[in-house]
């Protein structure tokens, strides 16, 4: 709890913290709320009347395989996303963190791709697997002997390298939080170890990874939200959800229901669908973060 | 020490393989936009820049009006980012140095929006956007933005860091708390001020899906929208070289911004991450 430092004043905080409150109010929980009514309702085609419909929406959209199948390519192309984008640059984190000549250097070289929008690294990576001249082909084709003249037409494939590109794109933003949590794990402690006769594998399993814990559950989340969402731009540039529906993970069917298809009540129990899965991971992240927090007090 | 050299070489080894994983797709795009029409297509593809570069600019540039996508995009990340600092500053400062009722419940509530990312919410909002006659209009593109859980975290772990005498001082010299607020705790948060600076501009110059819904109109468009078309606008195979001149200036803003501040960027993650 913190202390008061300005005493007497009834109405001033409330006027400081209004204009937040105020845009949260109206442009994000009404419309979450209405979201969820939405949900249990059906429009007409011309959005002009609705009618309840109760449970109906979810009930469709859980006995329809196509939704069920975008649930899973979801998790496949979450999970590759998070736990590679992860593992990665904590590693390359934990070799830029040591101490070497040109540590400045490696820290902005390793990081500047930070700045990259999804719709750019989309762009970009469309340019690399491109059909018949994508440089990427060539290389595996120097290997494997026979050029495919183009990986996107498979679906598996296509799911792997808009995966891949997803990944790349992320390494800066997870390398930036990695080197900063690292700041917080003491060398004097991983050195002790050592004196003490640790071998490096230990130290990082026994003391920096669990020291780095706060870092990688906050990655872990704000990776799944990119994983869930912000894709969106990447998967649209590169697949548009294609071949057939290989890369349609949910965002983009949302997209595809409640914009372009017009079926918005349908759309809107999609969303409520996400959004119990981001609450209950958000909440998982957060009783880690709160543990820790006592521990310091 | 031998054992150390070999070490400290396999480091360099390993990171210099990152250095370049990370920068390679970015420099092969940057060589794809020096090349002509022809040479784009060469297989297999060189590494070699060719003299196109500002000509392929200048096509990417008429292509899509790039001048006005870039004004649009430029507006609203400024606008935005600037707004959920004023914002963020200000309701840090509530939670930080006033006792009121109110904040047992506005504070998780500012907490839980994090949980409310547009596509939990993405047909309502938009049929708001709609009764407020907003669709294909700055309004629309800016203010639903305005909101910051990141800045309040940011601020207000900064602000608790600030020593108690500071405020007292103040109040004892008969300054009222706005006071203190300008011109003293506004001054002092500049780091992180620039922080957060760099990532909500960032953050807005790469919003895709909302731009896509709620403009319309050519002349309202984003950036990353004008990649979409850019990559649309293809005749017969895709010109990959005006496509990778327009992905060039779809990068250079916020690399800037993220060079010019990296110091107060880095700084301000070192905060936010002891936080968590």
């Amino acid at each position: 709890m913190q202390e008061e430092r300005f005493p007497g004043h009834k109405v001033l905080p409330y006027l400081l913290i209004f204009p937040s409150v105020a845009v949260i109010i109206v442009f994000l929980v009404i419309p979450f709320i209405r979201s969820i009514h939405e949900s249990f309702l059906r429009s007409s085609a011309f959005g002009t009347q609705s009618e309840f419909i109760g449970l109906q929406n979810y009930i469709r959209l859980f006995s329809s395989p196509d939704y069920l199948h975008s649930v899973l390519i979801t998790l496949i192309f979450s999970t590759f996303v998070i736990l590679t984008g992860l593992s990665f640059s904590m590693v390359i984190a934990l070799l830029a963190n040591q101490k070497i000549r040109g540590k400045g250097f490696y820290q902005i070289a390793l990081i500047w791709t930070y700045a990259l929008s999804p719709a750019v690294a989309g762009t970009i990576w469309a340019l690399m697997f491109a059909p018949a001249t994508g440089i990427v082909p060539y290389i595996i084709s120097i290997f494997t002997g026979g050029y495919q003249l183009n990986w996107m037409t498979n679906g598996w494939a296509a799911l792997f390298i808009v995966s891949m590109a997803a990944t790349w794109k992320m390494l800066g933003y997870n390398i930036v939080f990695f080197i900063a949590g690292l700041q917080n794990v003491p060398m004097e402690l991983q050195e002790a170890a050592r004196v003490d006769g640790a071998g490096a594998w230990k130290v990082f399993w026994r003391i920096t990874f669990p020291m780095l814990s706060p870092t990688t559950t906050f990655l872990l989340f704000v990776n799944m939200l990119y994983s869930f969402f912000q894709v969106f731009g990447l998967i649209d540039i590169m697949t548009k959800g294609g071949p057939g529906n290989a890369t349609e993970i949910l965002v983009y069917k949302l997209y595809r229901y409640g914009f372009i298809h017009l079926r918005t009540g349908f759309a809107s129990a999609q969303s409520f669908i996400i959004f119990i899965a981001i609450a209950t991971l958000a909440i998982i992240q957060l009783n880690i973060a709160t543990r820790r927090a006592v521990y310091e007090r | 020490m031998v054992l150390r050299i070999r070490n400290q070489l396999l480091t360099h080894i390993f990171l210099m393989m990152a250095v370049i994983v990370i920068a390679f797709p970015v420099v092969y795009a940057i060589i794809m936009s020096t090349l002509s029409f022809s040479d784009a297509f060469l297989f297999p593809p060189r590494l070699v820049p060719g003299k196109h570069f500002f000509e392929n600019l200048k096509e990417a540039w008429d292509r899509i009006s790039m001048g006005r996508l870039l004004i649009n995009s430029t507006f609203i990340s400024l606008v935005v980012a600037l707004a959920k600092i004023i914002l963020s500053l200000l309701a840090a400062f509530a939670f930080t140095h006033f006792n009121f009722r109110g904040r047992i419940i506005l504070f998780p509530m500012c907490m839980v929006t994090q949980m409310l990312p547009l596509p939990v919410r993405i047909v309502p909002t938009f049929e708001l956007m709609r009764s407020f006659g907003w669709i294909n209009s700055y309004w629309a593109l800016t203010v639903p933005f305005f909101a910051s859980t990141t800045g309040i975290l940011l601020f207000r772990q900064f602000f608790l860091t600030v020593p108690r005498d500071l405020p007292d001082a103040a109040r004892v010299d008969g300054v009222g708390p706005l006071r203190y607020f300008l011109q003293i705790l506004v001054p002092i948060s500049k780091t992180n001020i620039a922080a957060l600076f760099v990532i909500e501009f960032i953050f807005m110059w790469s919003q895709y899906l909302w731009p896509l819904i709620v403009i319309t109109s050519k002349d309202m468009r984003v950036i990353q929208i004008g990649l979409k078309m850019l990559l649309a606008s293809e005749q017969i195979a895709p010109e990959w070289n005006i496509i990778m001149s327009g992905t060039v200036f779809a990068m250079l803003p916020p690399l800037i911004v993220l060079i010019l501040f990296r110091k107060s960027f880095a700084y301000g993650i070192a905060m936010q991450s002891q936080q968590q």
